[in-house]
């Protein structure tokens, strides 16, 4: 079921290359230069380097004591992510992403983003390895998560926001292609999930893996077996692919939650494997949110990370050999985890994160005591903090 | 023989290169597509691509982008499609090329879809995401239902692979003119007479080399023809003129423009 290094860059019938000829020597050389460097002493030395020394890894695995009181059934851990530098997991793949283009002699970074983690963590990478990086994101995400756009700005990389389409994540995406397309020489396009053609869904997962092999290390010493069960949040899914990956033969539960909006029957969500079919969407063949047409859905969540109508194609396989469970948490749920990890833990989570934490504390209470789940936290919530407020006080006047 | 080929066949005895116009279905009506399509007959197009619109077109400018964005707003969908495409054939007996995006035709069913518009009057189809790799369903279905295809390579394609995707092309073959997405240039580097010229020793006579993206004014035209394209495709230019101009007016400003650039396709 591990799919190492899949040939042709598929996932069973997913992934693989659907971009416009310009790009094919581009994304070619980009996986010579990843075969090439991946496995490489000094290449990994070096990431190695910044993982520790500039990002902090390793991040703690953390028993919730109080939220497992709370539960009431299996021991929940938290794997401290937002503990990195920038606050999410994104800084595990810009560093190794960063590395690779400097070694590709590439001077100047795009990327697309979604609530800003990526765009921050690409900025930071630009600025501590010494690159020009320059973010698309959705101009509605330039809304809601203006504390970001000021970060990104402070680190200096240039926020393009981005005014087509549905102005978020998708959008981002759709033009920072359009801009590799355009200087496709001179730029390397740091894609921050594992979405896009192959490559990136491989590369972004092997970069993220470390967050399972810690988990799997870390559980052996303190549980002295691998967890029962682990929990991530799956917008494009690279913290959960990260967190899965490692643990695939393993004996281990696993669970990808997706952003439920105002519910699946709603319409209103983001919810791709929930609810979603097959098709083609950003140089990858994986399950989308669609209608009959193929025209993509537009998508909502609470979250602007986890607002996006794709997933990554080797979700949309482990889902399809039903390895992997995909369920999806609403934008309440989120908020109400959001809270009580906040007071219980004294802990604020990323609104992405806290889609995960909402729905382990669902199956936690019909675990038994004995077991053990973890909860890989991408992300902390200072960034959404505004965007809760505006959610609290709109859902108590809606009471009134 | 598909129209496609015969059209260029045909063009080749008069000693003319192709005009390839590209117009938005549903943009900026239905009504102004047929308007369009009248003057691009009247002005001397030779072939005419019909875009489909998508809601995600990431090898497409400003211009098409929205053009495609509106024809959407406006509830542009297959059926609305087929019936603009039956409409067109009773105007005019011109090939008629379908362009969209993979994803269009991959919601259907490959098989499914080339029929359907096949029967409907479309003669070819370019798909700007459809990668040679990721080819084979596809190409099996567009044979069967006897559909041209045209693939696009790039400047930066390499001469083995443009003989690789020159061999699952009919029609012609069609050269992306710059590094970027669709939409007007102010002028063409060397890079692109290089390209045209590499690319038609490669194909050595096999196929008709069309050259596309940034081509907006009959100079630039006369320039691409000089460096030895068969074939020209204007999209953006035409949608930027039908934006701007009066529905009444669309016939004949079409007719005017397309005139001028046909002019450019006459080498002797």
């Amino acid at each position: 079921m591990k799919l190492k290094y899949p040939k042709n860059g598929k996932f069973g019938e997913f992934g693989g290359r659907y971009i416009p000829e310009t790009l094919v020597p581009a994304v070619e050389e980009l996986e010579q230069a990843y075969l090439k460097y991946k496995d490489d002493v000094e290449f990994k030395k070096e990431l190695q380097y910044y993982l520790t020394q500039y990002a902090g890894r390793p991040t703690p695995l953390y028993l919730a004591k109080n939220l497992t009181k709370f539960a009431g059934g299996a021991k929940i851990y938290l794997k401290r992510e937002d503990l990195l530098h920038g606050g999410a997991h994104k800084i595990n793949n810009t560093l190794g992403q960063g590395l690779l283009a400097k070694r590709m002699k590439k001077k100047r970074i795009i990327a697309e983003t979604g609530a800003g983690q990526h765009g921050v963590a690409t900025a930071m990478a630009c600025a501590v390895l010494g690159m020009n990086g320059e973010v698309y994101m959705g101009y509605k995400d330039t809304q809601r998560q203006k504390l970001n756009v000021f970060r990104m700005n402070l680190l200096g990389s240039k926020v393009h926001p981005v005014k087509e389409g549905t102005q978020t994540l998708k959008d981002a995406i759709n033009e920072a292609i359009r801009d590799w397309i355009t200087n496709v020489k001179s730029t390397y396009y740091l894609l921050g999930s594992a979405v896009g053609p192959h490559p990136y869904p491989v590369m972004v997962r092997d970069f993220q893996s470390v967050i399972g092999n810690e988990i799997l290390a870390q559980m052996k010493k303190l549980e002295k077996k691998s967890p029962d069960s682990v929990v991530a949040c799956v917008g494009g899914g690279s913290n959960a692919i990260g967190t899965f990956y490692p643990l695939i033969d393993e004996d281990t539960k696993m669970f990808g939650v997706e952003a439920g909006g105002e519910g699946i029957k709603s319409g209103h969500h983001s919810a791709t494997l929930v609810g979603g079919s097959k098709g083609i969407l950003h140089g990858m063949l994986t399950y989308l949110l669609q209608d009959d047409e193929g025209q993509i859905s537009e998508t909502h969540s609470i979250s602007a990370g986890l607002d996006y109508p794709g997933v990554g194609p080797e979700h949309s396989y482990l889902k399809d050999v039903k390895r992997v469970k995909y369920d999806a948490v609403n934008d309440k749920e989120a908020v109400e985890a959001f809270l009580l990890l906040s007071k219980h833990e004294g802990i604020i989570p990323a609104l992405e994160s806290a889609h995960a934490i909402a729905y382990a504390m669902k199956i936690a209470r019909n675990m038994p005591k004995s077991e053990s789940i973890v909860v890989t936290l991408s992300g902390r919530g200072d960034k959404d903090v505004e965007e809760v407020g505006r959610y609290l006080s709109k859902n108590v006047k809606n009471k009134k | 023989m598909s129209r496609i080929k015969s059209k260029f066949q045909d063009l080749r005895s008069k000693h003319q290169k192709a005009l390839i116009s590209y117009i938005m279905a549903g943009f900026p009506s239905e009504r102004d597509t047929i308007s369009a399509v009248r003057g691009l007959v009247k002005g001397g197009a030779d072939i005419i691509e019909l875009g489909m619109p998508f809601s995600d077109p990431l090898a497409d400018g400003p211009v098409i982008q929205n053009a495609g964005f509106q024809a959407l707003q406006k509830g542009m969908n297959l059926d609305k499609f087929l019936l603009l495409v039956k409409k067109i054939r009773m105007e005019t007996d011109l090939p008629l090329i379908l362009m969209t995006y993979t994803n269009i035709l991959y919601r259907q069913g490959y098989d499914k879809f080339i029929s359907i518009v096949k029967k409907a009057g479309i003669d070819g189809l370019i798909l700007p995401d459809m990668s040679i790799d990721e080819s084979k369903d596809f190409l099996q279905a567009a044979k069967k239902n006897n559909m041209d295809v045209i693939f696009l390579i790039s400047p930066n394609t390499t001469p083995d692979r443009i003989k690789k995707i020159s061999d699952s092309s009919s029609g012609f073959l069609y050269l992306v003119s710059v590094f970027g997405t669709t939409g007007g240039q102010q002028q063409f580097q060397n890079y692109t007479t290089h390209a045209i010229k590499n690319t038609k020793k490669i194909l050595g006579g096999k196929i008709p080399l069309g050259v596309g993206f940034g081509v907006s004014n009959p100079d630039q035209a006369k320039f691409i023809i000089k460096s030895g394209a068969d074939a020209i495709i204007v999209g953006s230019a035409f949608l930027r003129l039908m934006e701007n101009t009066p529905s009444e007016k669309i016939e004949s400003k079409i007719g005017q423009f397309t005139s001028s650039l046909k002019k450019a396709t006459i080498t002797e």
